[in-house]
């Protein structure tokens, strides 16, 4: 299968990428997932062919790719923005890599015409590919990858060009698509959403490095580090100073006093970082946490509701602008991050 | 040739300061007429009326005139020359011009900037100076056969250059390849590279690659653009006229040689007929394919890359030399025979003098010739100046009302645009046929007539120069945003200040660039001036011609002179207006 080692890459002087390495399994879709500009678009290109790492090795099956060019490796490339070929239409774009394999034109317009079904695009095939919808044109885009049976796909932020509801449509697609044709695939995405709903697994990229690998659920328990929190908007990041071991943790921040417990060893008077997210909080007079609501604001069946100590939760009912409020935070919400 | 469709007019912007729905769409009436009426007249009695009188002239003359085997002889070898010449012009424009606009797209080098301009440079030269420049450098008595007889001891240039299809050729070539340039360079510049990537994912071998998508995609831009150079090929005159010599004869050539010199103004219609509908066909093909130039692309241009590969660095290098060694040979050749003395005096041959002189320089104020016919030099110089000077005034006062009224077109002005353009498809040896034709006869008194008059001259180039000026001016008063007016009426600014607070400061530069541009058309301008110029009155370039064919190594040190000195002003006209062409304007 797909393995890298110890990637290397710098883009105009600065290091891009420094040291990536992990393997894609057989059917496994494997998100990679980091802020725009930290390279994961080049880890795509690197692994595609289409550029060359300065160190380090791609491999297929346990051969080296370094010799073979991008046209030889049998990787499906969806680009950002699609890159159908303008002078085509729909069917000679999804046909374009089958022409390639020198298959009969029979064979071609049958498999082309297979895919498109796939993709939900019949009676589409004479269209220009410049009059179809963003939705549309990604789905072409998809198709014209998936055609020549690719023995790996990759993805580069396929969907950020759409809007919202059309990229929750097309997300749940394109997952059931991945996993019927169970052709491993590298999905390169900066929205979390996107990684969450389609991974496999998730490797989170950052300053050149993956910081956390994992399946979404265990990213979502254990983000590891409070970037990767941040990031992932999983909820209020804390700096405080342990104060007590006995028992559990006992943590005093600027926003009050924590307990929790926790798997790590501490010592008293270090410096940590908390992650207290957001939901299971109940207003409560006795509570230990105090602040001054700035901002309730409706959010599906709740309040999100923000402190002007920049903290935020979900409540059930809104408290008023401008009020004091005491909350209960329970020790499930707290976990440290290191 | 290129002198007069040198570009051709910046196509039409979008709309961008949409106002009222309702407002834009004016009806006509007398007073939107208004700011045509200078326009319509002036064209419609030196351009319109003059080629229906050719079109009278032409299909009116007794067919005996077309069928007689002399006259058939003509015409066929005419047309059939001027296909020859142009295609065969066309592809070695192509061929050197796709490799050149490949290397300004992908490659970023030392001196890129300078050798774009370079090449740009010559697109926008007087014929006469480009004649003159390679004459300078492959004539008879140019750098490289003197060169060759003083090293060898060769008793005769052994170089023919003179009178060669290959001189017509690379002056073709030299004009025309910077359109390739800037039409597929700026195609490929703005290709999205993914589309080729997104080929080699899907297996695609390079070669395929090239194929089936880069060239794919390109093929509209380069049949635009060789369409364009052919178009620019078939209407040459001056480049064939003075280069080809009495051998080769375009349409063009045919046309001036049966009106100037046999006086032939039926058969000389016939040709013009023909060669405008060539013109107008060609250019009908051409506007049909421009929309489809521009397919898929990127905004924003594609980041030209260093060569890496030693394979890039040796294409990078050989071309740029090439290129630099091509364009500046020519350029610089004349400047520098203009003021060296390189061969012997008269009677003593054999005992060359060299060194530097200001001798042809100083000749330029005598009439040597003592003819009425021949002025001294500088007269010549002295008239084009003021010719230029009116074409300046007489196109700025007719373009500058159409030109704001085409900011807001109601249909009255979608109506007549268009017909603005016509002058561009004719040529320059058509309009002073039609010139010719029209106003040679007395007007007004028995004495006058305006063919003999001085002013014909400007006015013929007025004719050649309004497309440009509209073209010009038009864009730079549409960029202006009706917010900003708006916004300096509510601070308070009357109508008056307004105009002056926001829309001169831009319409400034453009009317500069307009009138510099009206300028060195009219400078440089050949054509029509050969037709209609009184030989007492010249401009310079048909002095250049003139001295250019006489023989003696005195006479050549002039026209070396005088080319030198209209290369230098038209050089410094064409820097001037690049530098205040407005971004994103000015494209073909």
């Amino acid at each position: 299968m797909l393995e890298l080692t110890d990637i290397h890459k710098t883009y105009e002087g600065t290091p891009l990428l420094r040291g990536i390495s992990f393997t894609v399994a057989a059917s496994e879709t494997v998100c990679l997932l980091g802020a725009s500009g930290s390279g994961k678009s080049t880890l795509l290109r690197i692994i595609a062919g289409l550029e060359q790492a300065e160190q380090g090795r791609v491999y297929w099956d346990g051969q080296d790719l370094a010799s073979i060019p991008a046209y030889r490796r049998g990787f499906g490339l969806v680009f950002q923005e699609y890159a159908l070929f303008p002078h085509m239409n729909v069917i000679e774009n999804v046909a374009f890599g089958l022409k390639m394999l020198d298959l009969s034109d029979q064979e071609i317009s049958d498999r082309a015409t297979n895919v498109l079904a796939k993709v939900n695009l019949i009676g589409f095939q004479r269209r220009r590919v410049t009059d179809l919808s963003g939705g549309e044109q990604q789905r072409v885009a998809l198709a014209r990858a998936l055609a020549p049976n690719p023995h790996l796909l990759l993805f580069d932020e396929p969907l950020g060009a759409l809007d919202r509801s059309l990229r929750e449509q097309l997300m749940q697609e394109l997952r059931a698509i991945l996993h019927a044709s169970g052709v491993p695939a590298v999905y390169v995405t900066h929205d979390q959403e996107e990684a969450f709903t389609l991974a496999d697994r998730i490797l989170l990229l950052h300053e050149g490095k993956i910081i956390r690998a994992g399946s979404p659920a265990e990213i979502w328990e254990e983000p590891g580090s409070a970037w990767a929190a941040h990031f992932l908007e999983i909820g209020n990041i804390l700096q405080g100073v342990v104060k007590s071991t006995m028992g559990p943790v006992q943590v005093e921040t600027p926003a009050g006093v924590f307990n929790f417990s926790c798997g790590h060893l501490h010592k008293v008077g270090e410096k940590v970082e908390l992650l207290v997210r957001p939901q299971g909080v109940v207003r409560n007079a006795h509570g230990n946490l105090h602040g001054v609501v700035s901002d309730a604001i409706f959010h599906q069946d709740r309040f999100k509701v923000t402190l002007e100590n920049g903290l935020y939760f979900y409540l059930d009912m809104a408290p008023k602008i401008g009020e004091g409020i005491a909350l209960e935070i329970s020790p499930a919400a707290v976990q440290c991050l290191s | 040739m290129n002198d007069i469709h040198s570009g051709k007019p910046t196509p039409r912007l979008p709309e961008l300061n949409a106002g009222a729905p309702g407002l834009r769409e004016r009806p006509a009436s007398i007073k939107s007429f208004f700011p045509w009426l200078g326009v319509f007249i002036f064209l419609g009695l030196f351009f319109f009326y003059p080629l229906a009188r050719i079109l009278w002239v032409g299909l009116s003359s007794s067919p005996e005139l077309i069928f007689s085997s002399n006259a058939f002889i003509v015409i066929r070898d005419a047309v059939f020359f001027t296909f020859y010449q142009s295609i065969l012009s066309t592809l070695l424009t192509l061929a050197l011009g796709l490799p050149a606009a490949y290397l300004f797209a992908h490659y970023d080098f030392r001196g890129r900037s300078f050798l774009r301009t370079l090449t740009a440079i010559p697109f926008m030269l007087p014929t006469v100076v480009v004649a003159a420049g390679f004459t300078a450098l492959l004539g008879p008595r140019g750098w490289v056969n003197l060169g060759l007889m003083d090293l060898f001891g060769f008793t005769t240039p052994p170089i023919v250059f003179a009178g060669t299809l290959g001189a017509i050729l690379l002056a073709h070539i030299f004009y025309n390849t910077s359109i390739v340039i800037r039409i597929v360079g700026n195609a490929l510049a703005h290709l999205d590279p993914r589309l080729e990537q997104a080929a080699l994912t899907l297996g695609a071998k390079p070669v395929r690659v090239l194929r089936q998508i880069t060239l794919a995609l390109l093929r509209p831009s380069i049949l635009a653009a060789g369409l364009l150079v052919f178009i620019f090929d078939f209407t040459s005159f001056g480049v064939v006229l003075l280069l080809g010599g009495p051998r080769f004869s375009t349409l063009e050539v045919e046309i001036y040689k049966q009106a100037v010199s046999f006086f032939n103004l039926p058969l000389a219609a016939v040709l013009s007929i023909i060669q405008l509908l060539c013109t107008l066909a060609f250019s009908f093909l051409y506007t049909r394919l421009i929309p489809r130039t521009v397919v898929s692309i990127n905004p924003r241009a594609n980041p030209s890359i260093r060569p890496q590969t030693s394979g890039q660095r040796w294409f990078v290098v050989v071309l740029c030399i090439s290129l630099f060694v091509f364009y500046v040979l020519p350029l610089s050749s004349l400047p520098l025979r203009s003021i060296t003395r390189l061969e012997a005096d008269q009677g003593q041959r054999g005992q060359v003098q060299y060194g530097l002189t200001g001798e042809y320089y100083r000749e330029l104020f005598i009439n040597q010739l003592g003819s009425v016919f021949y002025v001294p030099p500088f007269k010549a110089l002295g008239n084009s100046l003021g010719y230029a000077a009116l074409t300046v005034i007489l196109s700025l006062l007719l373009g500058f009302p159409v030109a704001v009224a085409l900011v807001h077109p109601g249909r009255l002005e979608r109506l007549l645009d268009p017909f603005l353009m016509l002058p561009l498809g004719a040529s320059a040896v058509t309009l002073g046929l039609g010139l010719i034709i029209t106003f040679n006869k007395p007007l007004f008194s028995p004495q006058f007539r305006l063919i003999s008059s001085p002013l014909i001259v400007p006015i013929a180039h007025t004719i050649i120069a309004l497309p440009f000026v509209i073209r010009t001016l038009q864009p730079a008063l549409a960029s202006i945003p009706e917010r900003l007016r708006q916004a300096a009426a509510v601070l308070g600014a009357s109508p008056g200040r307004v105009w002056f607070a926001v829309d001169w400061p831009i319409v400034r530069r453009a009317t500069l660039s307009a009138a510099v541009f009206a300028f060195t058309v009219s400078l440089g301008e050949f054509g029509a001036a050969s037709l209609v110029v009184r030989p007492e009155y010249p401009t310079l370039p048909i002095a250049i011609a003139r001295f250019l064919s006489l023989p003696g190594g005195q006479n050549y040190g002039q026209a070396m002179a005088m080319g030198t000195i209209l290369m230098l002003v038209c050089g410094a006209g064409i820097l001037f207006i690049e530098r205040l062409r407005l971004p994103g304007t000015g494209e073909f």
